[in-house]
């Protein structure tokens, strides 16, 4: 499995992108059009238009990855595509009732700004590893983020969570941003330390533990965890940085002790959350008793997460079709509990289909780190991958009560500038990746520090005399090679 | 660190695994009990997202459902001239979630949403066109100058009824109370709104939105019980309309400390001994106390339940019993048989009494509901005329006939008299049993009473003696005037 990609000469694949990306963009606006039937709108140049802003705006992106990023995962763009029109189709949706109006459009508008925001990125980074030298700075940026929404005068209390900045009527969430920067801590911390980090340590059973004084960054990131928790008052966003920080140490090291004591941290984490929030311990007993009427019928009770069982059930196998049942029951149901719209309006098969989506979205991310030949770079495709899963998991499971619920969104699906902004810039980010992952291998100065052939360069054609090694050398790595030189200097 | 990669893949694999697992449970295998919670107003969007049928009379739409935007439910229920048929439709409340039982709403519900069986097939080409299934049209019997007049005539202030159906079949032509009020106020959306109307109205002094008064609330019919008490004397054939029976001014009751008068400001002084016909006409209490002691509880209670005493019926609106209960002693029995003590009447019972002697003994079953057609215009349902008992023969209907006549042309119901036909009525004046100077103020009766048509009746309750008399035969007989052509 591992060098089955790599059997052949690798093929840039863009017009099975280009293939899948009309089937996307045929969905997304399709579920569009299919709302304005089924709610006796008028299908007039708005919708022409707003159809024809996404088909532009994909398009665009395709081009961008044919320019300069050729080899990069053909499946992403167009699943990413698929999950975004859908969105803007159910926020639509729910313009049409009496509690939201316009959201569509506004969601259409962070639509444009994060694809053309993540096209920058893409043409103008070339190459992921130029982030690794951005390590540190990008813990001081995380924490900055973090902490913005609690100065005061700037930030706003929104649902009795603290994560949002108001600059000029305009709100932000910068949170949502920090999931990349910190990403990006993690992994480059990671790359250079991870020798350290492997060599000590001391054998208990069949599990190394590390010395005391490697935990210290596990540590940090547990108390920014905790910090946002309390601080903010931000559960989901807390769970999913100390996940993030967790899988990426377990990946760098191979060593199952990290997550033993990741767990115990978390374990640790949630009673004196329990003990001392109490927003944690809120989010708890609604969790275990959603369907009592005290826990009904208080102020922040388990109104919202009932509600949002009954939509689900209401949905059934296959749901009322879209536009024929009733999501705007549920407080938030375009942002936060949109998942309940898809689950009453598309049933259990339309939802299911969507989480697939989501399956193959990750596991492409997890392709891309697995294929990529730099650790920092598979540090950092898992992180990514692993704030996409750790978001669909925390939402989908909070309002499945698989997990207490709290305050994420679903990835591309929910109305909101920021996590969409964040959201497609990871995804640049890991085109990226996967582009280095597939694109022919180079033998450049960065790859190979003590010589052809040595290990760690995983180069997958050697020992083999193909005779494909020379050609391939020659005739694309002119085209790549000054690309890898920028990003080595 | 690939190893590790494809573990921590695993992993998330397996947490979608327990979202797949969660969801299945929530939407296929424990759906049913989620949808059935009563937290669950899904249901009700639901139903109220189909549109109601519409409520007519005489064609003329008097509750219909139109589309709306302002709010999550996709139709508003509007009533046109609520004030005339509050009482007639009752409500359909989707902050309640369901219709109010108090009328025709409630009691077609499942025809008027579109559920009834016989609209089966109607929701089985919905299924496939895609269409929303509309709900039945219910058609009334109401004549709307009827209703009009009827609420005209009774003053704001007053808590009055006047029902005037057709003796002949049973069809209920006028049927009205006041106080009335707007159903629109409680067909709102918003739950505050729906709580603060509510809250308003349930203060209003004898305003009942949960029922209709005219059919939903037995009260002492006073003197008009007489036709019972009199059907029973005739019937026991001991008693002729020209017998000669003892008119004392008050008599004893048995085992008791109280004494049972006649009306003091009424003709009954005047003769202490006089024939059945002129006793009934001037409505004295002491001969009618005595029979009824005479003739045993038993016959009276006969002569109530063929009328329809103690029992409930559906018109389709549910019509509370009238009550004539087992009484404990005859002092009670005595009270009773005058229409007190512990005897009920609706004022639709007390206009059946009336209509059944009027159609010479044979009681037609009330209706309100002229067709119900489905969303096609096929009728669905189509009431025929109903008998519902056979009271008494067509000989004894004549002397009762003949005895209501006397009331009007020289009795109690004097002012009910018409210059064109023949009106029969029987009043009645009933203490209410506390201490606030008020009474129930009746009549009931037919015309014309040479061929008769309609019964009207019309009852006030808690109404002072002068004001109730008055206006009890005169809206009668403005009724009758009104309905019976020249």
């Amino acid at each position: 499995m591992k060098s089955q990609d790599h059997e052949a000469h690798p093929k840039p694949r863009r017009n099975v992108e280009l293939l899948l990306l009309l089937i996307a963009l045929t969905i997304g606006i399709g579920a569009q059009v299919l709302v304005g039937l089924n709610l006796e709108d008028t299908i007039d140049q708005r919708y022409w238009t707003e159809g024809g802003v996404q088909v532009g705006l994909a398009l665009a992106f395709h081009i961008a990855l044919r320019l300069r990023a050729k080899y990069a995962d053909p499946f992403i763009l167009p699943i990413v595509v698929t999950l975004n029109g859908l969105g803007i189709a159910m926020i639509h949706r729910l313009d049409f009732t009496n509690q939201y109006d316009g959201v569509a459009d506004r969601q259409l508008m962070w639509t444009a700004v994060s694809m053309v925001a993540a096209i920058a990125l893409l043409v103008l980074l070339r190459d992921h590893r130029r982030l690794r030298q951005f390590s540190y700075i990008s813990l001081a940026v995380s924490v900055l983020l973090l902490f913005l929404p609690i100065v005061p005068g700037l930030g706003q209390d929104i649902q009795g969570a603290q994560v949002w900045v108001s600059i000029g009527g305009m709100s932000f969430q910068p949170g949502e941003l920090a999931k990349i920067t910190l990403a990006i801590f993690f992994a480059g911390f990671l790359a250079n330390n991870r020798d350290l980090i492997l060599l000590a340590g001391r054998k208990v059973g069949p599990l190394t533990f590390p010395r005391l004084q490697d935990l210290g960054p596990l540590f940090l990131a547990w108390l920014i965890a905790l910090g946002v928790l309390i601080v903010q008052n931000d559960l989901g966003n807390a769970l999913m940085f100390f996940g993030l920080f967790v899988a990426v140490i377990y990946v760098a090291t191979s060593r199952i002790s990290w997550v033993a004591i990741g767990v115990a941290f978390v374990a640790v984490g949630a009673v004196l959350a329990y003990q001392f929030v109490w927003h944690a311990r809120n989010r708890f007993d609604i969790w275990l008793n959603p369907f009592d009427p005290e826990i009904y019928d208080q102020a922040f009770g388990s109104h919202q997460l009932v509600q949002g069982l009954f939509g689900l059930a209401h949905g059934g196998l296959t749901g009322t079709g879209l536009g024929s049942g009733s999501p705007q029951v549920v407080a938030l149901a375009n942002s936060d509990m949109i998942i309940v719209a898809f689950g009453e309006e598309l049933g259990f098969l339309g939802l299911s289909a969507m989480l697939v989506l989501y399956l193959i979205l990750f596991s492409r991310y997890m392709r891309a780190g697995l294929g990529t030949r730099d650790h920092f770079g598979k540090l950092l495709a898992v992180g990514l991958a692993m704030v996409l899963v750790l978001q669909v998991f925390v939402v989908v499971g909070g309002i499945t009560r698989v997990i207490p619920m709290s305050g994420l969104v679903s990835p591309f699906l929910a109305a909101g500038g920021s996590a969409l902004l964040a959201n497609w810039l990871i995804v640049a980010i890991v085109l990226l990746i996967s582009h280095a992952a597939r694109r022919p291998i180079v033998v450049g100065p960065m790859l190979n520090t003590t010589g052809k052939g040595a290990s760690g360069t995983e180069d997958p054609l050697r020992g083999r005399n193909t005779g494909e090694q020379q050609p391939v050398s020659e005739s694309q790595g002119s085209a790549t090679a000054p690309a890898l030189k920028e990003g080595d200097s | 660190m690939n190893n590790a990669i494809r573990h921590t893949w695993v992993v998330s694999v397996a947490l979608f695994v327990s979202l797949f697992a969660a969801l299945s449970l929530i939407q296929v295998v424990f759906s049913d009990d989620l949808n059935s919670d009563s937290r669950n107003s899904r249901q009700t969007i639901a139903d109220a997202g189909a549109p109601r049928g519409p409520i007519t009379v005489d064609g003329t739409p008097i509750a219909e459902s139109v589309p709306s935007d302002t709010t999550q439910y996709d139709y508003q229920r509007v009533y046109n001239e609520p004030e005339l048929y509050s009482h007639l439709t009752g409500y359909f409340s989707v902050v309640q979630g369901r219709a109010s039982e108090a009328g025709i709403e409630g009691a077609l519900n499942e025809e008027i949403s579109g559920h009834s069986d016989s609209q089966f097939f109607d929701r089985i080409t919905a299924l496939f066109t895609g269409e929303t299934v509309m709900g039945a049209q219910v058609e009334l019997t109401i004549d709307p100058e009827l209703q009009r007049l009827a609420y005209d005539q009774i003053p704001n202030d007053q808590r009055g009824t006047i029902i005037v159906t057709d003796l002949r079949n049973g069809e209920i032509k006028a049927m009205m109370s006041k106080p009335s009020y707007d159903t629109n106020e409680l067909a709102v959306h918003s739950s505050t709104e729906y709580q603060e109307n509510m809250e308003r109205l349930d203060e209003q002094e004898g305003l009942h939105v949960n029922y209709n008064v005219a059919v939903g609330r037995p009260i002492f019919p006073g003197s008009s019980f007489k036709l019972i008490t009199a059907l029973a004397m005739l019937e026991s054939g001991d008693y002729e309309l020209d017998t000669e029976l003892d008119n004392p001014s008050s008599i004893d009751l048995p085992q008791s400390d109280r004494t049972l008068p006649n009306f003091a400001g009424g003709n009954c002084a005047q003769r202490s001994q006089a024939e059945l016909n002129w006793i009934f006409a001037q409505s004295c209490n002491t001969p009618f106390a005595e029979a009824a002691m005479e003739l045993g509880e038993e016959s009276i209670q006969e002569a109530a339940e063929a009328y329809g005493w103690n029992e409930a019926m559906r018109i389709p609106v549910y019509v509370q019993p009238s009550r004539f209960p087992e009484t404990t002693s005859d002092a009670e029995l005595a009270l009773s048989s005058i229409g007190q003590a512990s005897v009920t009447a609706t004022p639709l019972q007390m206009n059946m009494a009336a209509a059944a002697i009027g159609n010479g003994g044979t009681l037609m079953k009330p209706q309100l509901v002229d067709t119900v057609r489905g969303s096609d215009l096929q009728i669905l349902s189509n009431p025929e005329p109903e008998v519902l008992n056979d009271v008494m023969d067509e000989s004894t209907a004549g002397e009762l006939n003949e005895m209501m006549v006397g009331v009007v042309e020289e009795g109690t119901g004097w002012r009910a008299d018409s210059g064109r036909f023949q009106v029969a009525a029987k009043t009645g004046t009933a203490e209410r049993g506390d201490d606030t100077g008020t009474y129930n103020s009746w009549i009931t009766g037919f015309a014309p009473a040479d061929d008769p048509q309609y019964a009207v009746t019309v009852v006030y309750e808690g109404i002072d003696l002068g004001t109730g008399t008055d206006l009890t035969g005169r809206q009668m007989l403005t009724m009758l005037e009104a309905v019976i052509d020249e």
